[in-house]
């Protein structure tokens, strides 16, 4: 019988032997649940399992907890963002705990965008940890039942450790090195940064291989559509990390500007099937950034619907 | 050393309007050596107000002085016997010495005449560059000599985040990567394996986060 450390649905298709499939959902820039729901109604029963993310690019939006909660409430299961900018170890702690309590299962570790591309670049960052720290310190709690402090932990907050890579951040031959710390901290599935430039990804991915990373860990390749030749131009420019090549934007400027989103679509289809061929990708993390109602039609043209369901 | 800046003439011009006789206060130390308030920035500071009060018709009284340094009370109490024919202190020194001021001085007026900035070096004559935060603890035996704390935007402790590119941060292109540099040391000394170890999270304690710091030598008190 197989066992599970959280028993997520992203846990148990992974344990399966599938390939998964995660989305992504923003939440807003205000109090409103109601454009939440109706975003990630698009995403629902074609993924296995949906990230909040965590006051992306350091812009202030309705917290993760609160959003997956929501999530949780129309039966799509939340992957959890937390980033360590904005709080200290009590109160990373302390949402854990709390996450984990109201039934959140998947938890995502990382260090966050610098607060100077949000909103409310005067304010003071934290990073009391780093997402290593973070993952390690949830793993600490799940399995051991300590605290940072060594204080015992009165019900462990049973969830799957998800952390980010970034494979095409410099210095390019420690990502690998990098991405092996965080799964020896602790985690079990890593969602990569957007892939774009496949031939560095390729590279990465042997890296793993050859360090047996994928053995120990289940790694997500990172997709994000490219709306418009705008949209491409402005990841490559502005988007810290990011790697989009020019045969990319001259293929989305080859065709007419009502016709570049299909573009778009087909070239991340292109993708996803390249990615899923490579050994050790276990999944996809299809990032559609403002664009929730075409990730049914990009999964299904990728052949990944439906999901398969696992108990 | 500690590293400041000058503030704006329009921010001290309004800091000392009401006040008729002043005494611009320099100091010897880290102040001097990066050019924000030394004697030769009293000097030019106190013709600067000179010139603006003259002009606007107002006569003030404004006098310079430099003292080795502000943050030692021998030297504070050189000012003893002329403080009290000032109605404001303009003090040049960091925010070490313009407190100690006041501190001394506690019926005077004391105003900060520069922004104190960081703990730096000097990279070039006008370009210093912060190297320590003072958490300490120091691990620079464990990071090749590049302190992560300082050097990288988030202090990260276990490598260099997403945002690194092409050794530069994403803060700023002019931001060198912190753990860039650390990675390139590391390699340049044959301890990349460093790298690999996780590090446990900070105890910051011995940072700001533990309160006011202090340091009780028994041994050099008398």
């Amino acid at each position: 019988m197989t066992t599970y450390s959280a028993g997520s649905n992203l846990e148990k298709i992974f344990k399966s032997g599938k390939k998964a499939v995660t989305g992504e959902c923003g939440p807003p820039r205000g109090a409103d649940a109601e454009h939440f729901r109706h975003k990630a109604n698009f995403l629902k029963g074609c993924v296995d399992a949906v990230n909040v993310t965590d006051n992306q690019t350091a812009v202030v939006r309705f917290c993760s907890l609160a959003a997956s909660k929501i999530l949780l409430e129309m039966g799509i299961e939340p992957v959890m963002q937390m980033v360590t900018r904005d709080m200290n170890r009590i109160a990373l702690q302390s949402n854990i705990l709390g996450a984990a309590a109201m039934g959140i299962k998947n938890l995502l570790c990382l260090t966050g965008d610098h607060q100077s591309f949000g909103d409310h670049p005067q304010s003071k960052n934290v990073h009391d940890l780093d997402s290593v720290q973070l993952a390690n310190t949830l793993r600490m709690m799940r399995d051991e039942g300590k605290m940072i402090s060594g204080t015992e932990v009165q019900g462990r907050p049973q969830m799957f450790i998800g952390a980010a890579a970034n494979p095409f951040a410099d210095p390019q031959e420690f990502r690998v090195v990098r991405m092996g710390k965080k799964i020896a901290a602790g985690v079990q599935f890593i969602q990569t940064q957007c892939i774009y430039n496949m031939e560095r990804f390729h590279k990465f991915m042997e890296m793993a291989n050859d360090m047996g990373l994928t053995e120990k860990a289940y790694i997500m390749a990172g997709i994000t559509p490219l709306k418009s030749v705008g949209m491409a131009n402005y990841m490559k420019k502005f988007v810290p990390g990011l790697d989009v090549p020019d045969s990319y934007i001259t293929r989305l400027k080859g065709v007419p500007k009502d016709k570049q989103a299909a573009e778009g679509i087909k070239i991340a289809v292109e993708q996803i099937h390249e990615c899923l061929a490579m050994k050790g990708i276990a999944g996809i993390h299809l990032m559609a950034i403002e664009w929730e109602e075409r990730v049914p039609e990009i999964l299904e043209t990728a052949g990944l619907l439906p999901r398969p369901t696992v108990s | 050393m500690i590293r400041a800046v000058g503030k704006p003439i329009e921010e001290i011009i309004g800091m000392v309007q009401d006040f008729n006789k002043l005494l611009i206060a320099g100091c010897d130390g880290c102040v001097t050596v990066c050019e924000a308030g030394g004697l030769k920035e009293v000097k030019v500071l106190a013709a600067a107000l000179r010139l603006y009060f003259t002009q606007a018709g107002t006569s003030k009284q404004i006098e310079e002085t430099s003292l080795t340094r502000q943050c030692d009370k021998e030297y504070l109490a050189q000012l003893r016997d002329s403080i009290d024919g000032y109605d404001a202190v303009v003090s040049l020194a960091c925010g070490v010495g313009a407190q100690f001021v006041a501190d001394m001085y506690t019926k005077k007026v004391v105003f900060p005449g520069v922004n104190t900035s960081f703990m730096g070096a000097t990279e070039e004559r006008g370009w210093y560059v912060e190297r320590c935060q003072g958490c300490g603890q120091c691990i620079l035996a464990e990071t090749g000599g590049v302190c992560p704390i300082a050097r990288c935007s988030k202090r990260m402790l276990n490598g260099p985040c997403g945002g690194s590119e092409a050794g530069k941060c994403e803060v700023a292109p002019d931001i060198p990567c912190g753990w860039e540099l650390i990675y390139e040391r590391l390699k340049t000394l044959g301890q990349l394996d460093r790298f690999e170890k996780p590090v446990t999270p900070k105890d910051w304690t011995t940072s700001r986060d533990g309160g006011v710091r202090k340091i009780l030598r028994e041994d050099l008190r008398v």
